[in-house]
C-alpha cells in the first residue's frame, strides 16, 4: 500500500510539471523507460503478444524463456528487444489503447479498433470532453476514450455488473488514468449516469439500449451533443432510432463499418508448359531463360485472411438539438 | 454546469467564425463575413443575420437573401393527407399526374410561399398522390422536401463534419481519403494530447486540422511539407482558437537531407552574408513571394509618376525637384528590404524551431497522407520516431503500401504491420423499411500502420518470427487488431 500512494504521489508530481517531460507510463501519456508497477505490452512475434506488469522480481515465463523483470525490464526503453532465457527475443511495447484492446482479459464481447475509431470520430470526441458510457464491459472502449479526452476530460462510465465494475476500476489505477474516470455500479436504464447536462457524449452498449435513452438525453449538456448506440441486432436498431425519435434526436444515422485486412504475399505461380516454341528464336545475349517444366514467376500481392469478421454490430448516431 | 451567458458565448456564431453550413447532406465550409453573399446549393444568401444565433440553428431562406431563424418544431404541419392505397398496380408513371406545370411552382415561389406550403400544393394537384401507399406517400414527401424546403442549418466545424464534407465535395483534393478511413488513422496512429505527432498532406490541410483537433492544442504538431509552403486552407476551416497555432509548425522536406546528415544550419547570418542566405531560401519561396515582389516593384515605379506631377506643381521649378523624389524612392526601398529582412529571420527562426523538434527523433507519431509515392516519405521520416510509437500512412492505391510493408519488413525496426482497408454501409431504419443504403466499398483509400521498435536491420534468423505465420488454426478474434 505504501507504494502505491508513493507512485501516485510520484505521478502527481510529474504531472504538475508543464515542460512535457512525463516519466511515468500511462495508457494516456508515453514515457520512454520501462518503470516497476508500468504495465507493458510483450510482442513475441506475429500476432502474438501479452501483457505483462512490471514488478521487480517479477519472472514472465514465454516461449523464448523467462523474463526476468529487474534486469530485462526495469530501465529498459520501450520499443527494444529483450532477450529471453533460453535465447529468444521479443520486444517490450508501451501500452496503448489499441494495443490494450487485443491483449486484455476479455470478461464480456469487447469492441475493437475499427469500430472504437469511428466512435471517437463521430461523437466528435476531444480534449476536454465530458462522455457517459454504459455498460462498461471490459473497458475496451473506455482506455480508448481516456486517451482521446485526457488530460481535462471525464469519463463517467456505468456497469451493472459488480464483480466487473470493481474489475475494470482496478484496471483504471494499474493503467494510471483513474483520476479521469468515476465508475458507478448501476443500471443504466433504470437510474442513468449518476450526472446530469455535463455531457459532450454518451455512448450506449447494453442489451436495451432504448431503455436508456432519456437518461442519455439527460446527462448530455442544455447546448447538446452527441450519441452513440452500438447494437448488434437490427431489432434493436429499430428500437432504438425510434426512441432516439421521440425523445427529439436528430440527424439519426444508422451504419455499420467492417475492417479488410490485405495480408502481403509472394506467390510462386508456375508457367505452363505449351511444348517447344518452334518460331522462338534465342538471340545471343538474352537473359531470357528458354522456359522450363519448373519455372515460376514471383508476384507481390495480398491475399485476404481465411476468416473475416463479418459483423460486429451496427452503430447508430444522433445529435441532441438544444434544449 | 451553469446556464450562464458565458457558457452561451461559445455556442453563439459570431462574425469571423468560420462555419458549416449544411442542407441535407451537402456542407460547405464558409466564414461569417456580413454583406458579403454566399452561394451554397443554387442559392445565394447573406450571412448578416447569423451572428448572434446559435450554433446548429437551422435557418429558412426567404427572399432577398436574407436567414431567418426557423421557429423550433412547427409541429410537421402533417400535410394533409387523405387516405393511402395499397399498392402501385395500377398507378400509371405518366408524368401526368402532377396538374402544377414548373411556371406554376415558379409563380408560388414568388408570391413566397414557404416550401411546407409548396409541397401541400403539388399533394393536392397530384392526381395519383392518394393511391400511393403510405410509404409512397412518405417518400414522395421526403422528395419534395428535399428540393422545396429552402432551409439551411448552420454547424460548428469538427473533423467529423469537415470530413464527410471533404470527401462529397471535393474528394479529389483529399486523395479521396473517405472518412471512416481518417476516423482510423487518428485512432491507429494515438494521436492525443501531449504528443509530439509528425505530419506529411497534401490533403489541404484535412488530416493536419483533424490531428490538431484530437491534440487540443497541447503538445506540437510538426507539418512536413513539399514545394513552397505548407497548404493549410483545411486548417482554418476548423476555426481552431489562436493558442492551437503556437502548437504547429512546420518544415519544408527540401531540407530533409541535410537535417538527417546534420549539415542543415539554421543559424542567423551576418547582414554580408544575407545573399547567401537568400540564395539558399531561394528555392523555397513560394510564388505568392515572388509575385508580391514583382508587384511591388512596378507599384513603386507606378507611384513614382503621379507624384511627379504633383512635385512639379508643389515646388517650384528649382533644383530640390530630383534630390527629394530620390530620397522618396530610397526610403521605399529601404523600407522593403527591412520588411524582407525581418520575413525571413521570421522564417529561419521557425526553421531553427522545427528543425530542433526533430533533432531529438523522439516523435510520438507519424501521420502520412499525399498524392507522393508513400515509400520514400516513410522511409525518411520514421527516422524521427522513437521506438514503441505507431505511424500509419494513407494512400489511394495499395500496391503503393505492398511496397512500403516489403522494404519495412527488409530494413526492420517495425512491428505489427497491418495493411487494411475499410467497409462502410448506412442503412436506412424505418418501421418495415429497414434495409441496407449505400454499400461505399473499397473506395476509401488503404492504410498501413505499425509499431518502431529498436533497431532496424534484423538478424535473418529472427526475422523470420515475424513473417507470415505457418498456416495454422487462426482464431476469429485473432484476425482483428
Amino acid at each position: 500500500m505504501k507504494e502505491t500512494l508513493f507512485f501516485s504521489l510520484k505521478y502527481a508530481v510529474f504531472k504538475q510539471s508543464n515542460n512535457g517531460t512525463v516519466l511515468t507510463m500511462s495508457f494516456v501519456e508515453y514515457s520512454d523507460c520501462i518503470q516497476d508497477g508500468d504495465v507493458a505490452i510483450v510482442y513475441l512475434g506475429h500476432e502474438s503478444m501479452t501483457p505483462v506488469k512490471v514488478k521487480r522480481g517479477a519472472q514472465t515465463q514465454t516461449r523464448y524463456g523467462v523474463i526476468r523483470h529487474s534486469t530485462d525490464l526495469i530501465g529498459q526503453r520501450y520499443g527494444s528487444k529483450v532477450t529471453c532465457s533460453k535465447g529468444g527475443w521479443v520486444y517490450v511495447l508501451h501500452p496503448t489503447p489499441e494495443l490494450w484492446t487485443v491483449n486484455l482479459p476479455h470478461r464480456t464481447q469487447i469492441l475493437y479498433t475499427t469500430d472504437i475509431a469511428t466512435i471517437t470520430m463521430m461523437l466528435e470526441l476531444k480534449p476536454g470532453s465530458v462522455v457517459c458510457e454504459s455498460g462498461t464491459g471490459s473497458g475496451s472502449l473506455s482506455h480508448a476514450i481516456l486517451r482521446t479526452i485526457a488530460p481535462t476530460g471525464h469519463l463517467h462510465t456505468v456497469e451493472f455488473h459488480q464483480q466487473r465494475s470493481e474489475k475494470v476500476l482496478e484496471e483504471f489505477k494499474e493503467h494510471r488514468v483513474d483520476h479521469m474516470v468515476t465508475v458507478r455500479n448501476q443500471d443504466a436504464c433504470k437510474d442513468g449516469f449518476g450526472v446530469t447536462g455535463v455531457a459532450d457524449a454518451v455512448f450506449l452498449d447494453i442489451p436495451s439500449p432504448w431503455e436508456a435513452v432519456r437518461h442519455a438525453k439527460a446527462a448530455l449538456k442544455k447546448h447538446g451533443g452527441r450519441v452513440c448506440s452500438f447494437s448488434p441486432c437490427i431489432e434493436q436498431v429499430q428500437k432504438t432510432c425510434e426512441a432516439f425519435s421521440d425523445q427529439g434526436f436528430e440527424d439519426i444515422n444508422s451504419l455499420e463499418v467492417l475492417l479488410r485486412v490485405h495480408d502481403v504475399r509472394t506467390v510462386y505461380l508456375p508457367l505452363p508448359d505449351f511444348g517447344p516454341d518452334p518460331s522462338a528464336q534465342i538471340q545471343p545475349d538474352s537473359t531470357i531463360t528458354p522456359p522450363q517444366n519448373h519455372a515460376s514467376i514471383a508476384v507481390k500481392t495480398t491475399i485476404p485472411p481465411r476468416d473475416v469478421q463479418g459483423h460486429t454490430g451496427y452503430l447508430t448516431f444522433a445529435t441532441k438539438p438544444r434544449t | 454546469m451553469g446556464d450562464n451567458v458565458d457558457d452561451d458565448s461559445l455556442y453563439t456564431i459570431k462574425e469571423g467564425d468560420y462555419v458549416v453550413l449544411k442542407r441535407g447532406d451537402v456542407f460547405k465550409a464558409v466564414q461569417i463575413q456580413t454583406k458579403k453573399k454566399v452561394i451554397f446549393e443554387k442559392q445565394w444568401f447573406f450571412l448578416d443575420n447569423a451572428v448572434g444565433q446559435l450554433y446548429s440553428t437551422t435557418f429558412e431562406l426567404a427572399s432577398g437573401g436574407i436567414l431567418q431563424p426557423r421557429k423550433p418544431k412547427d409541429p410537421e404541419s402533417s400535410t394533409d393527407t387523405k387516405g393511402a392505397g395499397t399498392d402501385n398496380r395500377n398507378i400509371q408513371d405518366d408524368g401526368k399526374s402532377q396538374k402544377l406545370t414548373r411556371d406554376d411552382i415558379e409563380t408560388l415561389k414568388e408570391q413566397g410561399l414557404k416550401g411546407q406550403e409548396i409541397i401541400q400544393q403539388l399533394i393536392d394537384n397530384s392526381s395519383t398522390f392518394k393511391d400511393k401507399t403510405e410509404y409512397a406517400q412518405d417518400k414522395y414527401i421526403k422528395k419534395k422536401k428535399k428540393k422545396y424546403e429552402n432551409m439551411v442549418t448552420i454547424l460548428k466545424p469538427s473533423c467529423r463534419i469537415l470530413a464527410m464534407m471533404y470527401h462529397g465535395r471535393e474528394p479529389g483534393k483529399i486523395c479521396h481519403l473517405r472518412y471512416d478511413t481518417l476516423a482510423q488513422m487518428l485512432t491507429l496512429a494515438n494521436i492525443h494530447a501531449n504528443s509530439k505527432v509528425l505530419v506529411f498532406e497534401t490533403c489541404a490541410g484535412l488530416v493536419l486540422g483533424s490531428v490538431m483537433e484530437r491534440m487540443g492544442g497541447f503538445g506540437s504538431v510538426i507539418q512536413m511539407y513539399p514545394g513552397g509552403g505548407p497548404v493549410r486552407a483545411g486548417v482554418e476551416s476548423f476555426g481552431f482558437p489562436a493558442h492551437f497555432h503556437d502548437t504547429l509548425h512546420e518544415f519544408p522536406i527540401c531540407h530533409l537531407n541535410a537535417l538527417i546528415a546534420g549539415t542543415l544550419d539554421t543559424t542567423a547570418k551576418d547582414p554580408s552574408a544575407d545573399l547567401k542566405e537568400s540564395d539558399m531560401t531561394a528555392e523555397v519561396k513560394t510564388e505568392a513571394e515572388v509575385k508580391t515582389e514583382a508587384e511591388v516593384k512596378t507599384e513603386a515605379e507606378q507611384k513614382g509618376s503621379p507624384e511627379d506631377q504633383s512635385m512639379e506643381t508643389n515646388s517650384g521649378a528649382d533644383g530640390s525637384l530630383v534630390p527629394k523624389k530620390e530620397e522618396e524612392e530610397e526610403k521605399r526601398r529601404e523600407a522593403k528590404a527591412q520588411e524582407k529582412k525581418v520575413k525571413q529571420e521570421e522564417k529561419r527562426k521557425k526553421l531553427a524551431a522545427a528543425a530542433s523538434l526533430l533533432e531529438g527523433r523522439n516523435a510520438d507519431g507519424l501521420v502520412i497522407a499525399s498524392r507522393f509515392n508513400p515509400c520514400p516519405v516513410l522511409m525518411a521520416l520514421l527516422k524521427f520516431l522513437s521506438p514503441s510509437r505507431p505511424f500509419v500512412v494513407y494512400s489511394q492505391y495499395k500496391e503503393c503500401l505492398i511496397e512500403c510493408y516489403t522494404k519495412l519488413k527488409e530494413q526492420g525496426g517495425t512491428v505489427n504491420l497491418k495493411l487494411t482497408d475499410y467497409w462502410l454501409r448506412h442503412y436506412q431504419v424505418l418501421p418495415n423499411r429497414t434495409h441496407p443504403v449505400l454499400l461505399m466499398s473499397g473506395g476509401g483509400g488503404y492504410l498501413l500502420s505499425g509499431t518502431t521498435v529498436a533497431g532496424g536491420g534484423s538478424k535473418p534468423a529472427a526475422s523470420r518470427r515475424d513473417e507470415e505465420p505457418a498456416p495454422k488454426r487462426q482464431k476469429v478474434t485473432e484476425t482483428e487488431g
